[in-house]
């Protein structure tokens, strides 16, 4: 493991005070790390709150500030943040219009905000995000993982938020945006937990793991490395064939890297994915190429589609200004 | 069975010492079939407990396992905090000061019903409860050497998860390529039942 970090340790909350010291315009980090949360609270509006296990930054730390996220509460690497997080998180960003906690769909995360929501006294909803098409729900109890979909129903969640909108709207339009979106990966190498100092998993030098979620865990089935543009198809037939006729119109397409995977590679795959949605009959009126819901320093890639209309349009190209994300503002 | 501060004080620092030993172990079961953390976490509310063992171990039976429980939930994370803390804060709940082991059987059914209803599972999914629900059925059988029966009932309820295909967590999304792995919550649970009762 050749990782840049002074101890294993001690490298979540080093990573931590180095985001809050570069960003110190836009977040502040809460008492003992617990959370990081927006400088600058917008009174009356409601707070979007939402955390995870670290190793996926930016997300979703990085995703804080103007017309996305109040707060978030980053767990150990890989693992659920807890209760105490939450609320203390909550305490500090609810301005009296309630609190929207986004949940992506890990067991972990689900159990561990189930517990805050019951702890917390103030009015709140709950969003929950489970875009990976890879995970076949008829055969997996678990249900579908949520994952850099996550990214979008944020991004619109935020700019809705900012407009004003009440609890039970934001928690309804969240659902929606979920309800529009999927995505699939692929993985080209394993990632090293800093604590374990080992691969997550062991694959072969032309070996991919089709479907992989975000922390290395399999997906689909082991598959050989193939042209991207086929790779492409196959992730694009997976989402299009999913989402039916709403991928038959405009759409957003998000491109994640997942942390070793170079933008050129990215931007092949966003060719690959673009060709390939055009012959599905869906037009691409958006598009997200970047690094955004990692894996630590996993190989690979992850498509993210979200059918548009127009209201989702405009949330899409609010002003937002975060970390990791900044436009039109 | 009267249950005083330096027995309680013997038996939570006994699982919680057991636990941490065996954390590499844990990890590396994680790791096969999981996201390869179940043990650095499990370690880190452990130590967490064993920090606060004064305050923990002077409370009443009752207390002190719900202190234990709320000690997991707000210290391991993840999925095994909630259901670990889950089962604890159950036991403190429904647990008497001073249980014998018909009282302490009944407990221990309510709290896995409690981690049944958190986790949305049941047993033969591939998790703790596969271990936690052999060992509440010999503890609820009268027999006169429960102390030593519990931890072999542990051990092949927690081995007898490896032909499982994974349900629930992390290693379901593995699905058939989870068989041939021992489960490290239900790992985990044997670990403990034989501390408990070598303590």
């Amino acid at each position: 493991m050749k990782k840049f970090m002074n101890s294993a340790d001690t490298i979540l909350a080093d990573s931590l005070d180095g985001l809050a010291a570069a960003h110190a315009d836009l977040l502040t980090l809460g008492p003992q790390r617990q959370f990081v949360r927006r400088a600058a609270l917008v009174p009356g509006k409601v707070a979007l709150l939402s955390g995870g296990g670290s190793g996926h930054e930016p997300l979703h730390a990085g995703f804080v500030g103007r017309g996305m996220l109040d707060a978030a509460c980053p767990g150990q690497v890989f693992t659920a943040p807890t209760p105490d997080q939450m609320l203390a998180a909550a305490a500090a960003v609810d301005t009296g219009a309630g609190v929207l906690f986004i949940v992506k769909n890990y067991e972990g995360d689900v159990m561990n905000f189930d517990m805050a929501r019951e702890m917390w006294a103030g009015a709140a909803g709950t969003v929950l995000t489970d875009d990976d098409v890879a995970v076949e729900t008829s055969i997996w109890s678990a249900g579908r993982r949520g994952v850099a979909g996550t990214l979008v129903v944020e991004k619109m969640l935020g700019a809705a938020a900012e407009q004003g909108r009440d609890l039970a709207s934001l928690a309804a339009l969240g659902r929606r945006v979920n309800a529009a979106t999927r995505s699939m990966g692929v993985a080209l190498g394993s990632c090293t937990v800093p604590a374990a100092g080992t691969p997550t998993f062991v694959i072969g030098a032309d070996e991919i793991e089709i479907g992989v979620g975000i922390h290395g865990e399999p997906g689909r089935r082991r598959g050989t490395l193939r042209p991207a543009q086929e790779l492409a198809d196959e992730m694009i037939a997976a989402i299009t064939a999913d989402l039916g006729a709403a991928a038959r119109g405009d759409v957003l397409l998000l491109v994640n890297g997942f942390g070793a995977t170079p933008l050129m590679e990215l931007y092949v795959m966003f060719r690959a994915a673009d060709a390939a949605l055009m012959r599905a009959g869906a037009r691409v009126r958006r598009s997200l190429v970047g690094n955004f819901v990692t894996s630590l320093d996993m190989a690979g890639c992850s498509l993210t589609v979200t059918a548009l209309d127009a209201e989702l349009i405009e949330l899409w190209d609010a002003p937002v200004h975060t970390a990791a994300l900044r436009w039109g503002a | 069975m009267p249950i005083e501060e330096a027995l309680r004080r013997r038996l939570i620092r006994a699982a919680a010492d057991s636990i941490i030993a065996h954390a590499a172990e844990l990890t590396a079961l994680d790791q096969a079939i999981g996201d390869g953390d179940h043990g650095l976490n499990m370690a880190r509310g452990c130590t967490a407990v064993l920090d606060d063992l004064d305050r923990i171990a002077a409370l009443p039976l009752p207390g002190a396992l719900h202190a234990i429980g709320m000690t997991l939930v707000m210290k391991v994370g993840g999925a095994s905090g909630p259901l670990f803390g889950t089962l604890f804060m159950q036991l403190g709940r429904s647990l008497p000061e001073t249980p014998d082991r018909a009282a302490a059987a009944a407990a221990l059914a309510e709290a896995i019903a409690a981690v049944k209803a958190r986790g949305r599972s049941d047993v033969g999914s591939k998790t703790m409860l596969d271990a936690l629900v052999p060992v509440q059925e010999a503890l609820g059988d009268p027999g006169p050497d429960w102390r030593t029966r519990l931890p072999t009932v542990a051990d092949a309820a927690a081995a007898a998860t490896a032909p499982m295909p994974a349900r629930r967590g992390r290693a379901a999304y593995l699905g058939a390529r989870s068989i041939g792995h021992v489960d490290p919550g239900a790992r985990t649970v044997a670990l403990i039942v034989r501390a408990l009762c070598e303590a």
